[in-house]
């Protein structure tokens, strides 16, 4: 059973999920008298004061994300980043997808500009799987829950994927995030293809993504070992601006920004028998591999400079 | 499917909230001759038609009363949760308990079934866990103290019993934290601090079952035959942030390292149980189980959600007055604007109810 965005806020008959109030929380857009928008935004606040909103099972809470996380990530999208789109008719405007990225650029930026590349102009919401470190750590963990991102686990990619979201995902992990910048744009390792097989046993087409400018955001041109051991972080990066900056460091670069969507790989010709054959999954992990990176040097040809 | 033996219904535990319930709705099921209640303190509620026995089941004293009454079903519900007395105490009612009722059910030839309530702490409660639990998934980390790892035995011992036993049509239970006007658990106690701490930066997903929905699931499995092992828990997930506004309590987000201090003095000066270290992860991750199952076996779901099972709990509680809320709205009046209270309906519906199918901002590409 396949839903679409529209559909969502409909009574579903087995999944335990509670309905999702897509009408409510979305900010009134910049038309409006100031006193419609005062009174939307006092009711808004009323409504966060008294508890009066839901989430879903994985912590999802549509009306804090689209009135207070999104447009925040907005505002970097549009005026800092400059984020240009191309494919966006690659993305399925119904049922179960999964968005395969990479990653890059030392802290996870490019996954929330993904999702509101998605969210602005695709009008689905992008269900992103993090790191478990990710859930570890204080007040983060809780947001990304409520931003629609969970763990990057088997079991909640199948369980979004059956309920017909689309789920983004970034298989190289800490690998691709925190490498040096020497080495961008170069792909990494991409995991042990478990989003291949979990792609496979939903019956989920996998829609490949490129993204060009998070490489330069933050470029991390050494690594303090040590230290990253001693903090149990995957790494301790050393950008021309940090530490040397202190705070002001953390500011990222303004590079200009390209996403691409490639054309959706359909698992019609597979069944879910095939996510048990490694050879499968290595083959269609390397195919998808290898498209990303052909479409990442393109996409980076078109962007031209990176500032 | 009913099962056709005349029943003679065995339910331990009898003097708590659960058992009271259980046993108050099984005595009015005519197809069930008699109901022993057995518990080691006499009841605080008439229990009518149900014949209390006192005894310990951890005594050999058990296996007297089910052999001498032919009890052919078992409705194990002596679980210990808070901790009230000692450790080795409270794991000795557990586990001990369920060890010496479940050997006397083995040697029991009348035996038919047993229905056991665990609880879905055995999943424990970490960040690498998957977000929602289902029967078939184990913890990343199993539980390692308290109840948790009570009942993370208990079953063990239940699926030994079932695997000599193979006759015998076994249900286990894993509820989520029960609520309800009559529930008095950690949970409950941790609910009614006047300051409810919370640990800062955690904003764990809870899920609640009413205790007339536990009750009413134990019945079921015990009228009718469901083996397997079941999650239960009411429908959708609260937050506990938005659980404490929603109930108008004040509270205060405490570093990790503090709560244990908090719950030191709740337990020194407030009667309180302190914080389990079960019940502190479960603060900071919290822990989400899917009820599919049990819907699809039983056809038939909790009559409260998570969220009316929370309220049912405030109102009996005596809350649900918000200061902050009307502070809010106190100060939206002085300003002289309409109260969002009033007017956030009739304006917001037209605007911004309508469903949201048609792509917003619809700008480039498409």
């Amino acid at each position: 059973m396949k839903h679409g965005f529209g559909e969502f806020a409909e009574e579903q008959p087995m999944a335990p999920v509670i309905p999702l109030n897509t009408g409510a929380g979305e900010p009134p857009p910049g038309n409006g008298s100031l006193e419609d928008r005062l009174a939307a935004g006092l009711s808004f606040l009323r409504r966060r004061l008294a508890g009066d909103y839901e989430v879903d099972e994985f912590g999802y809470d549509p009306e804090l994300a689209a009135g207070v996380l999104l447009p925040l990530a907005r505002a970097l999208y549009e005026h800092w980043f400059r984020v240009e789109l191309r494919g966006l008719e690659n993305v399925p405007a119904d049922g179960c997808a999964l968005i395969v990225a990479n990653h890059s650029g030392t802290l996870p930026i490019d996954g929330l500009m993904l999702q509101v590349a998605v969210h602005d102009h695709v009008g689905r919401d992008l269900r992103l799987l993090g790191a478990d470190l990710v859930y570890q750590v204080p007040v983060l963990g809780h947001l990304s829950r409520k931003a629609g991102h969970t763990l990057a686990h088997p079991a909640d990619a199948a369980r979004l994927l059956g309920k017909g979201e689309l789920v983004g995902v970034f298989p190289e992990g800490f690998k691709g995030v925190g490498k040096p910048f020497r080495e961008r744009y170069r792909l990494q390792r991409f995991g042990r293809g478990g989003f291949v097989e979990t792609a496979l046993r939903a019956g989920a087409p996998i829609v490949p993504c490129a993204i060009v400018g998070a490489e330069e955001i933050y470029p991390k041109i050494a690594d303090l070992r040590a230290l990253a051991r001693l903090l149990g972080l995957p790494y301790f990066p050393i950008t021309p601006t940090f530490p040397l900056l202190g705070v002001l460091g953390l500011v990222p670069l303004p590079s200009k920004w390209l996403i691409r969507f490639g054309e959706p790989m359909p698992m019609d010709g597979y069944g879910p028998e095939d996510a048990d054959d490694p050879m499968t999954v290595f083959n269609l992990t390397d195919h998808v591999r290898e498209t990303i990176q052909q479409t990442l040097y393109d996409t980076l040809l078109e962007r031209g400079p990176a500032f | 499917m009913p099962s056709a033996t005349a029943r003679v219904v065995l339910v331990t535990g009898v003097s708590r909230f659960l058992g009271a319930r259980v046993a108050g709705a099984l005595q009015a099921e005519p197809g069930i001759d008699r109901v022993i209640g057995v518990d080691t303190v006499p009841p605080t509620t008439p229990l009518g038609r149900t014949e209390f026995v006192r005894v310990d089941i951890r005594t050999p004293g058990i296996a007297k009363v089910i052999s001498s009454e032919r009890v052919d079903t078992v409705v194990h519900l002596n679980l210990v949760t808070s901790q009230i007395g000692p450790r080795p105490k409270m794991k000795e009612l557990n586990v001990i308990g369920t060890m010496q009722l479940l050997a006397a059910c083995q040697r029991s030839p009348d035996m038919r079934k047993l229905v056991v309530r665990s609880s879905a702490a055995v999943y424990g409660s970490s960040p690498r866990d998957p977000a929602v639990f289902a029967e078939t998934d184990e913890p990343m980390e199993a539980p390692s103290s308290g109840y948790a790892k009570d009942v993370t035995e208990v079953e063990g011992y239940v699926r030994g019993l079932l695997r000599r036993r193979s006759d015998l049509t076994v249900s286990v239970l894993r509820f989520a934290n029960f609520l309800g006007p009559d529930v008095d658990s950690p949970l409950t106690r941790y609910l009614r601090m006047p300051v409810v701490p919370t640990v800062l930066g955690f904003d764990p997903r809870l899920q609640f079952i009413h205790s007339g929905d536990g009750a009413e699931v134990v019945r079921r499995m015990t009228v009718e035959d469901h083996p397997g092992c079941y999650n239960v828990a009411g429908d959708g997930v609260l937050l506990l942030s938005q659980a404490l506004r929603r109930a108008g309590r004040p509270s205060v987000p405490v570093p990790e390292a503090s709560m244990q201090v908090f719950g030191d003095l709740g337990r020194r000066f407030a009667g309180l149980s302190g914080f389990s270290p079960e019940l502190l992860r479960w603060l900071m991750y919290g822990r989400v189980i899917d009820c599919s199952k049990l819907a699809a076996e039983l056809r038939w779901r909790p009559e409260h959600s998570a969220e009316s099972a929370f309220t049912d709990f405030v109102r009996a509680a005596g809350g649900g007055h918000n200061p902050s809320l009307e502070v809010f709205d106190r100060l939206v009046g002085a300003l002289g604007g309409r109260s969002p209270a009033t007017t956030s309906h009739g304006r917001s519906g037209p605007r911004f109810g309508g469903p949201r199918a048609a792509p917003h901002e619809n700008g480039a590409g498409r």
